[in-house]
């Protein structure tokens, strides 16, 4: 496995596109810090990019990959290797190779800035977690998306439809919710709800993490109520590698019994 | 070498193989041959573990090859389509490949007699149909391994790399090996196999050697004698 997993990444490291994704961060970096000056703001507006633009572009990198290395992994396939750690080194060269894009191309302008003098470091460094926790999880998505589908343009349009559910239309659901069941209790709908989506699941733990109670919403303060900060921080972690484990062993399930 | 009994599989209403039984003895050139869709390809990725059957047992020498795969350090494959990583250089591949089989294996020789050298250092992705074919067949041909199978070897070569190719496949024979070839030209067909095994609508219609085949059909060329098969069976 280890083997598939250096080539992918070698491989994965090469092309264009994860020097548009890297300079990309670059970029964004160092405007964010020159315009806002100030380091847990320029935290929070990274925050609010990250969420919405790294399970993005795991879920399409993750779905691209796939699909582009088809015939790649048949060869692999007729070679003296387990599937499953074909399956589970490609995945995990893409998502690694993601996350170290996002990590240099942050990380870069941060430290260049004074990151290391100021108190935000671990803000900083949990920013970079959750980043990480989501190219994990949304590639190992899309990684089962396009295991179910052996159609290209299908598995793209599940894949970016998933993108879509989670990201803007369940607030859409969850906010409806509860406006329509106002006058029920709902904090364990809601802690429920949280739970069952990552991208929600990564605001809240950054949220209660830099403690600003205005930003946090409904979720979040209940989070904050009822586990507290520590505890709420601990929980969303769990939730997260939760989140990671279950498309990873299904990958490793399914690739086990699929014909190609 | 090869023992395939009562093989089913089904992909979706499609009944691609309806109980295969073929039996492949160590050494010499087999080719395997149908009309599109009789399930070719299919037995041949069963006998990779690719095709997962739905019945039937499968044996290399002797064992049984469900849900293993250390089986296939023994058998070299050539896929029918060629596409590679594109960020990779063919010399990188080449490496790779050596390394993801830990095995040793003889490229120099092969590079030269498909004149690959001013290759080596392009991407994969720039190289024209031929030449990725070329590498394929490099690639399944340098290690040694005793079953080699070969699915459309011929496509996209250029009549040097072919006769090359007939050369390198016939060393192969002689050093004992077990060969698996699929092709639809039936003239290499007749020049490279001792036996020819006619899969039709997923089962084995015919399996023997071409003037056996062609008394049975009574006629005096192996192209008419294929398609008399076919046109007896409405294929």
């Amino acid at each position: 496995m280890l083997k598939i997993l250096k080539y992918s990444f070698y491989d994965l490291i090469r092309s264009r596109w994860s020097y548009v994704y890297l300079l990309f961060y670059l970029l964004l970096g160092f405007v964010l810090l020159f315009l806002n000056n100030d380091l847990s703001k320029a935290v929070i507006t990274l925050m609010n990019v990250i969420i919405i633009l790294v399970p993005l572009i795991g879920t399409i990198f993750g779905v691209m990959y796939y699909y582009n290395s088809k015939e790649f992994t048949e060869l692999l396939l007729a070679q003296p290797i387990k599937r499953s750690s074909i399956f589970i080194g490609q995945y995990l060269g893409v998502a690694l190779s993601l996350s170290m894009s996002l990590i240099i191309g942050l990380g870069l302008p941060f430290v260049f800035y004074g990151l290391f003098q100021s108190n935000t470091i671990w803000e900083f460094s949990l920013l970079l977690i959750t980043g990480t926790f989501l190219t994990l999880i949304f590639t190992a998505l899309a990684f089962n998306i396009a295991l179910y589908n052996q159609n290209k343009i299908k598995g793209f349009s599940y894949a970016i439809l998933l993108w879509l559910f989670l990201a803007v239309i369940y607030d859409g659901l969850f906010l409806m919710s509860l406006i329509i069941f106002e006058s029920y209790p709902l904090d364990k709908f809601s802690i429920g709800a949280t739970l069952f989506n990552p991208i929600d699941l990564s605001r809240i733990l950054i949220l209660l993490k830099l403690d600003i109670s205005a930003l946090m919403g409904y979720t979040g303060a209940v989070f904050q109520k009822f586990f507290g900060t520590n505890q709420g921080v601990v929980l969303a972690i769990v939730a997260l590698l939760i989140w990671v484990f279950l498309p990873t062993y299904n990958i490793h399930r399914k690739s086990k019994k699929k014909d190609f | 070498m090869i023992k395939i009994e009562n093989l089913h599989k089904r992909f979706g209403k499609n009944q691609v193989l309806k109980g295969v039984d073929l039996d492949i003895s160590e050494g010499g050139i087999f080719a395997i041959l149908g009309p599109n869709g009789s399930g070719k390809t299919t037995l041949i990725k069963c006998i990779l573990g690719m095709v997962i059957p739905d019945k039937g047992e499968m044996l290399i020498e002797s064992k049984s090859i469900r849900k293993s795969w250390k089986y296939r350090q023994q058998i070299d494959y050539l896929p029918q389509i060629a596409n590679f990583p594109p960020n990779l250089t063919v010399s990188e591949l080449i490496r790779m490949i050596k390394d993801l089989r830990n095995k040793p294996a003889e490229e120099e020789l092969l590079i030269k007699s498909f004149q690959l050298e001013p290759f080596l250092d392009k991407k994969l992705s720039s190289l024209s149909g031929g030449t990725k074919q070329k590498v394929n067949l490099l690639l399944t041909l340098m290690f040694d391994s005793p079953l080699i199978i070969l699915d459309e070897p011929t496509s996209g070569l250029d009549p040097i790399a072919l006769l090359h190719l007939k050369e390198l496949i016939q060393k192969e024979k002689t050093n004992g090996k077990t060969i698996l070839v699929t092709s639809h030209i039936m003239s290499f067909v007749e020049e490279m196999a001792d036996e020819i095994v006619f899969l039709l609508e997923g089962k084995v219609y015919f399996k023997g050697d071409i003037s056996t085949l062609k008394e049975k059909t009574q006629k005096e060329s192996f192209e008419l004698a294929i398609a008399n098969v076919l046109k007896e069976n409405n294929a």
